[in-house]
Parts: structure tokens; C-alpha cells; sequence
């Protein structure tokens, strides 16, 4: 059998996706939260800074949120794969 | 890497803001020039932008027990080099922080310098370097976006760290401290930012794509 290297990297892809989840489960006192997020709180905390200006607007909750960054995901893999649909198309039709 | 809304000193916010303008600039000059030359790249861009959306949505976890997301820029660094990577990234950095409140309009110089121009410009450097060494596109793709996705965090360590030097010990004690928040955590993802744009070269390659053709030209090292 002849591996394409596509499946190769996408197979890579995968696993490693998967082992980064299974990481969850490994360190079990963790709270998996954002990293911003800790970098904000290390100043806030440590030099008791005061952010001097506040976002104009915030999404009222982490669903909301949530929703936004699955909008944004999905916009840019709707574009990828119109592309790519495209170019397949095109492929095609000059054979 | 996103510096939230007002954490940064004010005159650190135009100090970032007057490095990146110009850069930027640049950046939308060059991509205006490619239009005008090669009409045809205009939908590369367009996906190369929606590449960027799409990774720097995705938080995952790390071996540091905590989230962060790749940037997505290494495609955008081997696709058309640094200066259109940071015009790219500024769209989706003004956007996450106009509706996700993540990032912010006072920081979004520092934010910019750090995802779109020094992450971009060192995988760039890392780039050419091993593609002059004769290293395939794949792996030279892999090791672009791996140093464009980790330098960025390692940049946000810095600039948060000479923005908040610790009262003992001053920018290279609070430069570890952010550098094991951000940088650390960012290993695994900045190794799986890289197959993913390894993944991405060869889908445009085996769909006639010359992934090499529109990068900036006189340090160029596409044999075509």
C-alpha cells in the first residue's frame, strides 16, 4: 500500500490532537484555563495593576463566547473549502 | 499571546502601535502590488486570511495544564513572507477584539508585533535558512510556522516583561515568569501548527498551486 503523504500529516494531525486531550486526563489537578487569561492575572495579582481601559464590548457570557470563536472557525474553514472545492473543480474539468 | 484590553502602560501601547503601523503598512502596499501583478492571487489571500481565523480560534490544551491556541500565520509566512502575514494578522486580531473581547484596540500594536511581525519574520528567517540548506517544502513549512507560532508567545513574555519588570529582580525574573506561562505551554501546539501547514502546502501543491511564486522576491528560494 502506498501512503499519500497527505494521509500521513493528516493521521499526524489527528493523534496529536488526541494526545493533547488525553494530556487532560494525565494531569489531573489542572484547570485548563487560558494562558492569556494567567498572564493577565499575574500582573493584576502580583503588581496589583489596574487595567486602564475596559473592552467596548464583551460577550455576556462564556456561551456566547464560545459561539463567536465557533463563528470565527467556521468562517475561515468555509472559505478553505470553497477553495479548495474550486480548485478541485478545476483540476478536474482540465482533464 | 493576546494582551487583554488596557494591561499595558500607555506609553507602551504607542510604542508597540508606532513599530507595527509601519509594518503593516508596508504590508498592504505589497499585498495592493501582488493584486495588481498576478490577478490570480487574490482568493489565496483571502484563504491564507481565513487559515489564520481558523487556527487562532481553536484553544487547546498543553502540557502546562493550561489552553492556548496557535496563531496560524505560518501559512501566510511561506505563502508571501512577513510583511502581508502582519496586514493578515491584524484583520483577525481587530476582530477578536471588537467581538470576542479577546485582545484589545489599546494593546492591538503589541498583539500585532508579536502574531503578525516578529513570530512571522523569525519563521521567515527560519525559512530560508533551512530551504538554502535544500530541506524539502514540507519540512521547511513545518519549521516556519513551528518558530512564527512559538516566537509570538515568546515575544508576549517579553513585552509584558519590560512593561512589568518585578520590583526584585527586574525584566529577566519577570521574563520567566511569563515566558512559563506563554512559551512553554505553546511547544505542542507550535508542533502541531507545523503539520498543519506541511498539510496545507501539499493540498495546494497537489492542486496545481505554485506555493512559492508569490514570496517576496530577491530573498526568494522557489527553484521555478
Amino acid at each position: 500500500m502506498k501512503l499519500e503523504v497527505t494521509t500521513i500529516l493528516a493521521v499526524l494531525l489527528v493523534i496529536s490532537f488526541f494526545s493533547l486531550l488525553a494530556l487532560t486526563t494525565a494531569i489531573p489537578k489542572a484547570e485548563w484555563g487560558g494562558a492569556d487569561g494567567q498572564g493577565m492575572e499575574l500582573i493584576e495579582q502580583s503588581l496589583n495593576y489596574e487595567p486602564w481601559a475596559n473592552p467596548i464590548w464583551e460577550p455576556p457570557s462564556g456561551e456566547v463566547e464560545s459561539l463567536l470563536f465557533a463563528l470565527q472557525a467556521a468562517i475561515g474553514s468555509l472559505i478553505i473549502g470553497y477553495y479548495f472545492g474550486i480548485l478541485k473543480g478545476r483540476k478536474e474539468s482540465e482533464k | 499571546m493576546h494582551i487583554a484590553e488596557g494591561f499595558l502602560p500607555l506609553e507602551w501601547c504607542v510604542v508597540w502601535y508606532a513599530l507595527a503601523i509601519p509594518i503593516v503598512g508596508y504590508g498592504i502596499y505589497r499585498a495592493q502590488k501582488l493584486r495588481e501583478r498576478e490577478q490570480g492571487v487574490m482568493p489565496l489571500l483571502v484563504v491564507t486570511a481565513a487559515f489564520i481565523f481558523v487556527l487562532s480560534a481553536l484553544k487547546l490544551p498543553s502540557v502546562t495544564g493550561s489552553c492556548s491556541h496557535p496563531t496560524g500565520t505560518g501559512l501566510g509566512v511561506v505563502l508571501f513572507g512577513p510583511s502581508i502575514t502582519a496586514f493578515l494578522s491584524i484583520i483577525v486580531l481587530l476582530f477578536q477584539a471588537l467581538l470576542l473581547a479577546h485582545g484589545g484596540i489599546t494593546t492591538l500594536g503589541a498583539n500585532t508585533v508579536s502574531m503578525g511581525i516578529v513570530g512571522p519574520a523569525v519563521g521567515w528567517l527560519a525559512y530560508i535558512a533551512v530551504r538554502k540548506m535544500k530541506v524539502g517544502l514540507l519540512t521547511s513549512g513545518f519549521v516556519a510556522a513551528f518558530f512564527a507560532d512559538l516566537v509570538t508567545y515568546v515575544v508576549t513574555a517579553g513585552q509584558l516583561a519590560t512593561a512589568f519588570p518585578a520590583t526584585k529582580g527586574g525584566i529577566l525574573l519577570s521574563f520567566e515568569a511569563f515566558f512559563g506561562i506563554f512559551a512553554v505551554t505553546q511547544v505542542p501546539l507550535a508542533i502541531i501548527e507545523g503539520i498543519t501547514v506541511a498539510l496545507a502546502l501539499k493540498l495546494l501543491q497537489e492542486h496545481g498551486v505554485a506555493v512559492e511564486m508569490w514570496q517576496p522576491k530577491g530573498v526568494s528560494v522557489s527553484e521555478a
